[in-house]
């Protein structure tokens, strides 16, 4: 057994854990010695306070947000990775389709977002519709690109086997894209996020939705700031817990074999 | 200690010094030429017949066509003109009379997301044959070729000379009659070469392939081959034809001798000659 400081995990837990808590601390006290207003800048014990005082709205809040979320990131894994394997089918269907696929990307949700919420009657339905055209992309480009980044060599060695389509595909192409495909699965997984809370705001407007989005709005209505504070909190505390677990999953399966994951080993 | 793959008798009758006798050639080339489609002659029309159970070897200076040859030769590419056979037949034949062949590349080119084991029983599960008749056949030629350790590594965690194995392995599998090798040796240092080439010119006997070689490095060719086609480039083309007479399967006291010693010298010399720009009034 080591001594504490010297193993690694112990120094890559502790120390962000460490800074975390200087900069709260530093935060609590200098918003008292300079006796800031709540109302301007609640001190952390403020948003604790809120934090657990609120504590069944914002949890229905969050399981609102975190529904849209998921359902839009799901949505975005199946069909990102279906476009990807049209798209490496043929150039022609990636050469006509990509475009607008960089056209979906490059539009602002929050642009197309209205248009979507009065479109579809069903708000859950219309936020998801929203968060999964901004989750959407990176998993298209990256399980494209890697459905395509095959070792040129092996793709020979198929070839020469004669090696079917279905095949090449399951055996060469999917193992190999898998690196991409985890890359983009974490962009993805924030995006959606990103994308439920911006349509959560537009459509919170109309009072119709009850995310965490609609928390927030509402307590910058009634000037209740901690509220604000705690909302934000468990929105990024969501953010860190999804690509946390993508970064698991990745590594899950690939630290045998990728260099991105290897490392942790040896 | 003759190692064979079970359930996979192979020929006796084979007969390993003469190329004569009632064993046709393993592979015919008649008059095969290539012009690449940018109007480059890559070789000029070459009569070859490789006899069976033979280790023939290509060498040359870099644009002589020696690795078009070997295309040909594996059916990669077409030729312009002319034609090949392989066991007197067409390349549509090959596989159905249980003749095969394989290709070992430059590179090692593995799968790294797969273990050894599942990378040397790569040709096998693409030919349907399933797991359990793989193993000791993917068992074996991994022992074959001294990694019986490391059949559980993933190739990241073996060197250049172990990975090169691997491939060679993965070659052996299908228990293949004419073994094609591109410069399979060419990225590793020397000590490493030596000893791959000595297992090599084993492997070969023991499991009475054909093999058809390419390769930069004359001690190599010299240690390997019971011939060894010199090539000239401009347009690619048979030079001259050595014949190693030295019994096989060779060791390294044979690497000392100065036999091997004067082989070398004298494929140096056709080398050199090779190399130098044609004779003028040759092409028009």
């Amino acid at each position: 057994m080591k001594p504490l400081l010297q193993s690694e995990t112990f120094v890559r837990i502790a120390a962000p854990l460490a800074v975390g808590i200087l900069l709260i601390g530093m935060w609590e006290i200098g918003c008292r010695l300079a006796s800031i207003p709540v109302y301007l800048f609640p001190r952390p014990s403020d948003i604790f306070v809120s934090l657990i005082k609120n504590g069944p709205s914002l949890l229905r809040a969050l399981l609102v947000t975190l529904r849209v979320t998921l359902q839009a990131f799901a949505a975005a894994v199946v069909l990102g990775t279906l476009i990807a394997f049209t798209f490496v089918q043929s150039r022609a269907i990636e050469v006509s389709l990509f475009p607008y696929a960089v056209l979906l990307q490059v539009t602002p949700v929050v642009a197309i977002a209205p248009l979507i919420i009065i479109l579809v009657k069903n708000t859950q339905l219309s936020l998801t519709i929203c968060a999964t055209l901004v989750a959407l992309f990176p998993i298209i480009s990256n399980t494209t690109l890697g459905l395509r980044s095959v070792d040129p060599g092996l793709a020979n060695y198929f070839r020469m086997n004669r090696a079917g389509r279905l095949k090449t595909l399951i055996k060469l192409k999917i193992p190999g894209a898998l690196p991409y495909f985890f890359g983009g699965l974490r962009i993805s997984s924030g995006l959606a996020l990103i994308g439920a809370v911006v349509a959560e705001f537009v459509a919170g407007t109309g009072g119709r939705s009850s995310g965490l989005a609609y928390e927030i709005l509402d307590a910058g209505f009634t000037l209740d700031i901690p509220r604000m504070f705690a909302a934000l909190l468990l929105i990024t505390l969501t953010g860190v817990v999804l690509f946390g677990a993508m970064v698991s999953l990745s590594k899950l399966a690939l630290s045998n074999w990728h260099e991105s994951e290897i490392g942790a080993e040896t | 200690m003759n190692a064979i793959v079970p359930g996979e008798p192979l020929n006796e009758s084979t007969n390993r010094v003469t190329a004569g006798g009632d064993q046709p050639p393993a592979v015919e080339i008649l008059s095969a030429e290539k012009v690449f489609s940018n109007g480059t002659r890559g070789l000029a029309p070459i009569d070859l017949s490789i006899a069976d159970g033979e280790f023939l070897t290509l060498i040359g200076p870099s644009g002589c066509g020696k690795s078009t040859l070997l295309k040909l030769i594996a059916n990669l590419i077409e030729p312009s003109d002319g034609r090949l056979l392989w066991w007197r037949g067409d390349f549509g034949q090959v596989g159905q009379d249980g003749r095969r062949f394989a290709f070992v590349f430059q590179e090692p080119t593995l799968m790294p997301w797969a273990r050894v084991d599942a990378n040397v029983r790569l040709p096998l599960e693409l030919a349907d044959v399933a797991k359990a008749k793989a193993a000791p056949i993917v068992a074996e030629a991994i022992e074959l070729v001294g990694l019986s350790k490391f059949t559980r590594h993933f190739p990241r965690q073996l060197s250049g000379g172990m990975k090169m194995r691997v491939s060679i392995a993965r070659a052996l599998v299908t228990n293949p009659n004419l073994l094609l090798m591109d410069e399979p040796f060419g990225a590793l240092d020397e000590f490493t070469r030596n000893k791959l080439d000595a297992d090599l010119v084993r492997l070969w006997w023991e499991r009475k392939l054909t093999a058809v070689f390419v390769t930069h490095s004359i001690y190599e060719a010299v240690f390997l081959s019971t011939r060894i086609i010199v090539m000239a480039a401009n347009p690619g083309r048979i030079f001259r034809t050595m014949t190693i007479d030295h019994p096989q399967p060779r060791d390294e006291e044979f690497r000392g001798s100065s036999k091997f010693a004067a082989y070398c010298r004298e494929l140096s010399t056709w080398l050199a000659e090779a190399s130098l720009p044609p004779v003028s009034g040759g092409t028009p």
